[in-house]
């Protein structure tokens, strides 16, 4: 006799996507609005990101880094998502989240600060609304829910947006901050990165939910699945997301399928996991290569642009661990006096331990 | 003044900064309409509004996780863990998130929070509604920790917590909401944070306690008073992170004997830290070695016996008397 109507939340989604893998136009009405100059941002972005990570994973070998989590074939959800938001509104990233608050005005030095464990890395600047990444897989869902219930206390037309992997959308964290959401009608973007594994578990074991998108109905917020290859398709979700929350429509939650290139972290080796037919397959995905055809189509793009930018990525990302290189290193003083805004008696006296 | 009991008084603390400060926010399970279970906060959402006070769906985590990201954005929560047992659901966003959200940022954010949570035995509540889990929350760096004895204590360790720009945890004896009425201000005042009170002068021995077990240990100092004429200092921290180390030497100078009184059981916690204190400041004033009066380092049991399972005034006079005939 039960009337709830579960048959209708059983079917597979499809994901959207805007461009065909050949980089051709499929899906006209759902194209984001961007001028040609815009286009060649978003791009110039995606290459000099990659560029990046490629100069972090050496970095990393060479001892140069702490702890790095590599983000090729993540740049379209990474730039993109980024990219469709104002200045204004505030990310609260996990660990590999990384791009997404450079992008967003965390100078890169500070970036790779954080990865040596130096606090100024966190140390975000005046009017840049990002958070540290965090580690604890989930917690930054939360921070994400009340930062913009501070937007909609200060009646403050700006949202929130935070990320976590499929993974992590397996954790108590991620329910509560969705259902908080929905119910506080919350101007926030959960967005998760389906990269098919949380560092070697794949997806078949995370969840037996046909999709992460789904659980957002369970929450009374809106769920989206898109193909997190695909810049514009990632642009586009996240400005309609944002719209709707600056709207006063509330929260969304979107899954972009997508894939990470490289390991887990510079200490995982993927090949115990992953098949070499699996990672050939996701290569031909490439979004940088898709979006480069596009791009290229339409007479706003060449190799010689790729090369440039690549070039221009190396220069600065050793001037910034250069920069990183030479900021003073913490002390245990410092650390000390950076627990409480007055540093009590105790921890006064603990300092002279480390004269 | 006006008299109050210490729900009273927190209640009247809570009134004071939510009309002085629009950016305090009260919230937890319960809170708003009802007040909360012990109705420690009725008639504030009233008051004030269902933005200022509110209740919140039954997830922990989430409690204290918006608490951090409205700290973030400026606000000052005070958020409210409904019974003690259920901090471990939010210990992330506690012990690790909000205390440390100052350091991971080198500065730029911080943590302007209050964590209410109702603790302490002895009146027969429901399994884990109970247990004194302050010595787990003092351990960690970046928090603070108070637990205040009396009413006039309440209201002004509440407001000065409210004001703090760092976390704190604040842990309101359930056997003390409603036990007596004292004298408190009406006006806003401050108690302030990490200094303790000599409750009762003394000259022969001193004892280090807080929340409930203050009143156990008068108790048991009447009583040696009484039979025997010794005379008893007692000094409660009222924040037990940090100690007021200072308070407690001077007291140790003058009476060169101590025991430490806690609910909590009694190994690795803050009786355990105060000793460790006095070993490193005040060893050579010492006549005897400093003793625990503590719960048995089991779980906390079922009602039944807890009367027993909480030091009695009895086991605090045994100890008081092996001190002074060590
Ligand atoms: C609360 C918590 N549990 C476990 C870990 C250890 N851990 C780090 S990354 C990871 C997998 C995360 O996978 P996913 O969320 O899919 O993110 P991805 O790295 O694939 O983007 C785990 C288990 C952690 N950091 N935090």
């Amino acid at each position: 006799m039960s009337k709830v109507p579960y048959e209708v939340y059983t079917e597979e989604v499809e994901a959207l996507s805007v461009l065909s893998p050949d980089g051709e136009i499929i899906n006209k009405d759902m194209l984001p609005k961007l001028t040609d100059d815009q286009l060649k941002e978003i791009m110039y972005r995606m290459v000099f990101t990659r560029t990046w990570d490629d100069r972090a994973v050496n970095l990393g070998r060479q001892g140069r880094l702490g702890f790095y989590a590599p983000v090729s074939g993540q740049e379209a959800t990474m730039i993109g998502s980024e990219y469709a938001l104002q200045k204004e509104d505030f990310i609260a990233p996990g660990y590999r989240d990384i791009p997404q608050i450079v992008w967003h005005g965390l100078p890169l030095y500070q970036a790779f600060l954080y990865s040596r464990g130096h606090q100024h890395g966190g140390q975000v600047p005046d009017g840049v609304n990002v958070l540290m990444p965090q580690i604890i897989i989930g917690a930054q869902i939360l921070h994400a829910m009340g930062i913009a219930m501070g937007y909609k206390l200060k009646k403050q037309k700006q949202v929130a947006i935070t990320y976590t992997g499929d993974g992590g959308s397996s954790e108590g964290d991620f329910y509560e901050g969705l259902n908080y959401a929905g119910v506080y009608k919350l101007p926030v973007i959960f967005f998760v990165q389906n990269n098919g594994y949380a560092i070697t578990t794949p997806f078949s074991k995370q969840t037996a939910a046909l999709s992460i998108a789904h659980k957002a109905v369970a929450a009374g917020i809106k769920g989206v699945k898109i193909d997190g290859m695909d810049v514009l398709a990632v642009i586009k979700a996240v400005q309609e997301a944002a719209e709707r929350g600056r709207n006063g429509e509330g929260a969304t939650l979107i899954e972009a399928v997508t894939y990470r290139f490289r390991p887990h972290s510079l200490s995982d080796d993927a090949t115990k996991y992953r098949s070499k037919e699996e990672e050939g397959e996701w290569n031909a995905k490439d979004p940088i290569a898709r979006f480069a055809k596009y791009l290229e189509k339409k007479g706003l793009w060449t190799e010689e642009d790729t090369a440039r930018v690549k070039e221009e990525a190396k220069a600065k990302v050793n001037e910034e661990i250069k920069k990183a290189e030479k900021t003073e290193k913490m002390t245990i003083p410092g650390l000390i006096d950076s627990m409480f805004e007055t540093t009590p008696k105790h921890l006064e006296e603990q300092k002279a331990d480390f004269k | 003044m006006a008299q109050m009991n210490m729900k009273e008084a927190i209640r009247d603390a809570l009134r004071v900064e939510l009309k002085r400060d629009p950016n305090v926010l009260l919230f937890g399970e319960d809170v708003g309409h009802v007040g909360g279970v012990f109705r420690a906060t009725e008639g504030l959402q009233k008051e004030f509004g269902e933005e200022r006070v509110f209740d919140t769906p039954l997830a922990e985590s989430a409690i204290g996780g918006l608490a951090v990201g409205l700290g973030i954005q400026g606000f000052r929560p005070v958020a409210e863990i409904q019974f003690v047992g259920f901090i471990f659901e939010a210990l992330d966003q506690m012990a690790i998130q909000a205390s440390r959200m100052r350091y991971r940022s080198g500065g730029r954010y911080n943590s302007p929070i209050v964590f209410r949570t109702p603790f302490g035995g002895g009146v027969k509540a429901a399994e884990l509604h109970t247990d004194s889990l302050e010595g787990l929350l003092a351990q960690t760096p970046g928090i603070k920790v108070v637990v205040p004895s009396n009413p006039y204590d309440a209201k002004g360790l509440m407001i000065a917590s409210i004001r703090d720009n760092d976390p704190v945890f604040f842990m309101e004896h359930l056997n003390l909401y409603h036990a007596f009425r004292a004298e408190v201000p009406e006006n806003d005042y401050t108690v302030e944070l990490g200094k303790a009170n000599v409750v009762r002068e003394g000259s022969d021995v001193t004892i280090i306690t807080y929340g409930m077990m203050v009143h156990t240990s008068v108790k048991a100092a009447d009583e040696l008073e009484k039979t025997k004429g010794i005379k008893v200092e007692i000094i409660d921290l009222r924040t037990i992170s940090p100690i007021d180390i200072d308070t407690v030497v001077a007291s140790i100078q003058k009476t060169n004997r101590a025991i430490v009184v806690q609910e909590a059981q009694k190994s690795s916690g803050v009786a355990a830290e105060v000793i460790a204190q006095i070993n490193e400041k005040a060893i050579l004033h010492l006549e005897a070695p400093v003793l625990r009066v503590a719960g048995p380092d089991t779980v906390y049991p079922f009602a039944q016996i807890e009367d027993t399972w909480l030091p009695t005034p009895t086991r605090i006079i045994d100890a008081v008397n092996k001190v002074l005939e060590f």
